[in-house]
């Protein structure tokens, strides 16, 4: 018997990092996204690293039809299919100010693409029985911020529908857990001016894997990101409207 | 590419800095964007990796294992990927890499680009010995270079990234039952007995580590290390600590470092013992702290590292002495046997005994490593340029004398000296004799 994780957004440095730990411990990878030339390096350094089996697959999460060949590839699969979920993109905030058509996009990527194909596989995970869901949202989606508003309210929106994918799920033995993380360490944040508690992709992965094994729901990483957004949600409204965070 | 600005950057002994705009490529096509040195995890000591005012690209995001023939051994990999992760990747399938630094964070494109040695050199050779083919991208073009490719490649192992951006390697790994490996530990009460030891060995890994305060008739005592890879049951690694802040400066101060010694020394009983360590912890024994460079204090450190013939052993001896009289070493001192191998103009090894000692970063240090480059320019050895940071170039162009081939290939493949680092700079390397 072989579990297996269908990973989206493969070609992220989370993902990758993640990848890494599972083909380590012998299970199976679907790695999907957009980027076939990286994909399949990494494919690569999971098969050296022990994965049981590694297929790469075309996902664009504004392409819904590349969704279903996917989920195509399930059905022989021995073990629990278990699915992460890295996609999301962060346009700045001024350009989808001028340019408000970026907004779909963003809302896509960061949340109705992965949703819809989360829905998809549903039904597949609730006949298994099992298995485990880990969705990447943000703190961003916490509390609309000046700086990054639409990016904040799709992923609150992913992190909202994860919510209730686990109230679903949950009833056939599927754990679903929601991952928020402050700032990390990848291609997002490089460059930009430097951040306070920043974590680093092994970072999250150590906390991903800690939160699966103690069936967590929600967890923030680094774990003071869980008390810094408390206190941020505790700001009233009237004073945070003023504030440039 | 996104540029990182004014990043402040330093070399592993925090002497040398520099202020570099810095990208850090998250996938390898980014490398055809623009060309500026690659630098991995930094672990080199002075300023081979810094490029002050410049930029410099940061290969250890691009780190996968591109191929790995079980039969044969045969590997790819992109070389930001660190040496220690291939060990502990490999070793449980039954391989291990042939050679190893002291660091296990020294990306594979750091090894090549210093020809790195370990304490198998007197066997196994230098890291590019084992090196089968490398990818590297210059200005116009991107091509991969074998050993057949005598001129540029024995420029770029060992050639310190002025050939272009190594950006894949194969190399063969070494068949190892490894999991575990039983180490020898015996004292040495002085220098004769230290070098006989280490003439003498026949173990595969063999390194001595020397007292580099015991004086009289104790000079040169230490404890010899000679080691097997094998399988077994591994014993747990130790967790790993970190230096949370730089230290206050009496913390490596002489009365510290001799009672330190002392004790270290003594750790090994009489009649000398073997011991099973996980590989990680004989391979690189200082990686289980974190950040132990920031125990010199905020001035940093150096360390000397040379090589000198066989027949200079008594040279090697008056260095020592010179050293124990400073009083000024820290406990990390090594002494070692080389082989003959090498794979580059530019490579360190050479047939004979090397020292390494690290010195806080002080005046009278200053003055007594000079004396010590003196020494070893008398002695028709060589400095190491993965740790020099105060020589002149004009030592260096003597103890290398392929330099002007290397510089000639260096000239070809990076003709605008794009690559150029603080370390070619301040050697004046990249200069045609
Ligand atoms: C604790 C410790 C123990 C050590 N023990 C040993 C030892 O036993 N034997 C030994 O030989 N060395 C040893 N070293 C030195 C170390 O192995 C070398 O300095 C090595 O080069 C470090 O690798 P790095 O990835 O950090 O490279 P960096 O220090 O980042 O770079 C080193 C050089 O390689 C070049 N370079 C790096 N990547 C590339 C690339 N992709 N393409 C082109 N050029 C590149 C850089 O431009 C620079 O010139 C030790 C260092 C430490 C800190
Ligand atoms: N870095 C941070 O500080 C931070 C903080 C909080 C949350 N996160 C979240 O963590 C996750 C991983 O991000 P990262 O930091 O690793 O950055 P990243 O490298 O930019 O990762 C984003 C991933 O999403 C994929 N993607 C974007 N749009 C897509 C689309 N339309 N179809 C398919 N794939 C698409 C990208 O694939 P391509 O390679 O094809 O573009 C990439 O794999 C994201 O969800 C991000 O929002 C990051």
């Amino acid at each position: 018997m072989t579990d297996t994780w269908i990973i989206l957004g493969a070609t992220s440095a989370i993902a990758r990092a993640f990848a890494r730990t599972q083909a380590q411990s012998g299970c199976g990878l679907i790695l999907c996204g957009r980027d076939f030339t990286d994909m399949e390096a990494t494919a690569a350094d999971a098969r050296a690293r022990g994965a049981a089996f590694v297929e790469v697959a075309a996902f664009d999460a504004r392409q819904p039809e590349t969704f279903a060949p996917i989920l195509a590839l399930t059905p022989g699969l021995s073990g629990m299919v278990n699915c992460a979920v890295f996609v999301g993109s962060m346009p700045e905030q001024g350009e989808m100010d001028a340019d408000p058509a970026l907004i779909e996009g963003c809302v896509t990527d960061s949340y109705t693409g992965p949703a819809r194909f989360l829905t998809m596989l549903a039904p597949l995970m609730e006949q298994r029985g099992g298995g485990a869901i880990v969705g990447v949202g943000s703190v961003a989606g916490d509390r609309g911020r000046l700086g990054n508003y639409v990016y904040g309210s799709a992923k609150a929106g992913f992190a909202t529908y994860l919510s209730g994918l686990r109230n679903r799920l949950a009833r056939s033995g599927v754990h679903v857990m929601t991952v928020k993380p402050g700032p990390v360490d990848t291609a997002m944040t490089w460059g930009l001016p430097s951040m306070p508690f920043m974590t680093s992709p092994a970072g999250v992965v150590a906390d991903i894997l800690k939160g699966l094994k103690k069936q967590r729901n929600v967890i923030y990483t680094s774990g003071i990101w869980r008390i810094i957004m408390t206190v941020i949600r505790l700001v009233p409204e009237p004073i945070f409207k003023k504030m440039k965070i | 590419m996104r540029w990182n600005t004014d990043r402040p950057t330093t070399g592993w002994g925090r002497a040398l800095r520099a202020t570099s705009d810095v990208a850090r490529p998250e996938r390898a096509a980014q490398l055809d964007q623009a060309l500026a040195p690659a630098v991995g995890n930094r672990r080199s000591y002075g300023d081979a990796a810094l490029n002050d005012d410049g930029r410099v690209i940061d290969m250890t995001r691009l780190d996968r294992i591109l191929s790995f023939d079980r039969a044969t051994g045969e590997v790819e990999v992109e070389v930001g990927l660190t040496i220690g992760d291939l060990a502990r990747v490999m070793a449980p399938q039954g391989w291990l890499p042939p050679v190893m630094p002291g660091t296990g964070f020294a990306t594979i494109g750091g090894c090549i680009a210093m020809d790195v040695h370990g304490k198998n050199h007197h066997g196994a050779g230098s890291f590019g010995q084992h090196v089968t083919e490398i990818t590297l991208i210059q200005a116009s073009d991107r091509r991969r270079i074998t050993p057949a490719d005598t001129g540029i490649f024995a420029a770029t192992v060992g050639g310190l990234g002025q050939t272009g951006i190594i950006s894949r390697a194969r190399l063969r790994l070494m068949p190892a039952k490894a999991n575990i490996v039983t180490v020898t530990e015996r004292r040495a009460t002085g220098w004769d007995e230290h070098i006989a030891l280490l003439d003498a060995s026949q173990a595969t890994y063999c390194v001595g580590w020397i007292d580099a305060t015991a004086t009289g008739h104790s000079l040169g005592r230490g404890i010899l290390e000679e080691a097997e890879t094998a399988a077994g049951l591994v014993p747990a690694p130790k967790a790993s600590k970190k230096v949370p802040f730089d230290a206050p400066n009496f913390a490596l101060s002489a009365p510290i470092v001799r009672a330190f010694n002392a004790l270290y020394y003594r750790r090994v009983p009489e009649a000398g013992r073997t011991v099973v360590k996980p590989i990680q912890e004989f391979f690189f024994p200082l990686d289980r702290i974190h950040d132990w460079n920031r125990l010199y204090g905020k001035r940093g450190f150096h360390q000397f590292q040379c090589v000198v013939p066989v027949d200079q052993k008594d040279a090697l001896r008056e260095m020592l002495e010179a050293i124990t009289r400073s009083g000024l070493a820290s406990p990390l001192a090594v002494l070692k046997r080389m082989g003959p191998g090498r794979a580059g103009y530019m490579s360190f090894p050479m047939e004979g005994y090397t020292l390494a000692v690290d010195f806080p970063n002080r005046h009278a240090a200053v003055k007594l490593i000079e004396r010590l480059e003196q020494m070893t320019v008398a002695a028709k050895g060589r400095l190491y340029l993965a740790k020099d940071s105060l020589a002149t170039g004009d030592q260096i162009k003597a103890m290398y004398p392929d330099h002007a081939l290397w510089a000639d290939e260096a000239a070809k493949a990076d003709p605008t000296g794009a690559l150029q680092t603080d370390l070619t700079r301040r050697l004046d390397l990249r200069d045609m004799p």
